[in-house]
């Protein structure tokens, strides 16, 4: 037995580094966010069929995650924020993220489409597509715009758990798609700002390296404009209602208002004060979605009891 | 005859399998509910059947 077997032994993968394979923080979000969709759509789902669907849709945003980390291994070990990932710390060989993620991609979709319906199933096949090929493989190392595009992938799935249950697509989960769509780039691009290092490092094109921060600025706050009608259109839905209107109204100020000071901060001023407007805005965008989806929640519960809704 | 001395590795590869086979029980679980729910609760015939009984 050589040396290097027994580090390689030393270094074999746990449970857990399987599981972080597949994102488990994405795929909290991609939970929730499909779960709202299921519940606040006008249809009685069976519970079974419901957590059966959302179950798959998890899993296939799982796969999509390890499908991502198999290809991006090599600029996954360049970043700080992303080193410790299975692959690049050598946990997990990169043909086995990628055997995993396929397998685990193709069960997903035909258990989604036999549990709910071929629609639902879809527009799931379709996400895994758009994030593991068009986003990780096309537009992530080719164009500073990548997270724009790219975004569309982690706004499907409020729209798959509205086709879960309905068996279509209507105004109300086409505006939850645009919600998180809009919502993306002031997300990432507020992280991009005091990441700035690591994204360069890797040669990945974000907005603050090719274009610089002053653009990239502009850009948070020019998404974070658009983004307030399709938050408060999406109240006047028939999945909207009074509470969610004025959580709403009272989000987008608040988000406006961050863009706003993160438009006007010069450099300077930044580095004095170690990014706290951008690490707050962040923090932020967090709650914002939670917070929107949490309100769709609400209404369809209060409509549950004969008041809220329109 | 056992192993003599436990090792680290022995518990990561324990706990590994284990995750794998409660995973695939969990699915197992889960395929038999889909399927009673599939053919009892949601097929029209049986539902209708069961109620005028």
């Amino acid at each position: 037995m050589t040396d290097t077997s027994v580090l390689d032994q030393e270094n074999e993968a746990g449970f857990g580094d399987y599981v972080a394979l597949l994102k488990p923080r994405v795929m909290s979000l991609v939970v929730f966010t499909a779960l709202v969709g299921l519940l606040v759509a006008p249809v009685d789902v069976h519970p079974v069929i419901g957590f059966a669907a959302i179950l798959f849709i998890a899993i296939g945003a799982g796969a999509s995650g390890a499908l991502n980390m198999w290809y991006d291994a090599d600029i996954d070990r360049v970043m700080n924020r992303t080193k410790g990932r299975p692959v690049p710390s050598g946990k997990v060989a990169a043909e086995e993220a990628f055997a995993i993620g396929i397998a685990l991609s193709g069960m997903a979709v035909v258990m989604l489409a036999l549990a709910a319906n071929i629609l639902a199933a879809g527009l799931l096949a379709f996400t895994i597509f758009f994030y593991a090929v068009v986003y990780t493989m096309w537009l992530k190392r080719w164009t500073p715009q990548n997270i724009v595009i790219g975004g569309a992938a982690g706004a499907f799935p409020p729209m798959i758990g509205w086709a879960a249950a309905t068996g279509g697509v209507s105004v109300e989960s086409a505006l939850m798609f645009a919600l998180i769509f809009m919502w993306t780039p002031p997300h990432f691009w507020a992280l991009a700002l005091f990441m700035k290092d690591d994204y360069s490092n890797a040669g990945v094109p974000m907005l603050t390296v090719t274009h610089g921060r002053r653009v990239t600025r502009n850009h948070i706050l020019a998404y974070t404009i658009l983004l307030a009608p399709v938050a408060l259109g999406l109240g006047m839905t028939s999945i909207g209602g009074p509470v969610y209107l004025v959580a709403a109204l009272v989000m987008n100020l608040w988000f406006l208002k961050g863009a706003l000071e993160i438009q006007r901060r010069p450099e300077a001023q930044v580095e004095a004060d170690g990014y706290r407007t951008e690490k707050a805005f962040f923090r932020f965008s967090l709650y914002y979605l939670f917070l929107h989806f949490g309100m769709l929640l609400v209404e369809a519960t209060l409509r549950g009891f004969g008041i809220g809704g329109w | 005859m056992g192993l003599a001395k436990e090792h680290e590795l022995h518990n990561r590869r324990r706990g590994r399998n284990l995750g794998v086979g409660l995973a695939l029980v969990g699915l197992v679980a889960l395929f038999f509910g889909l399927t009673v729910v599939k053919v009892k609760v949601l097929d029209p015939q049986i539902a209708a059947r069961e109620a005028s009984q």
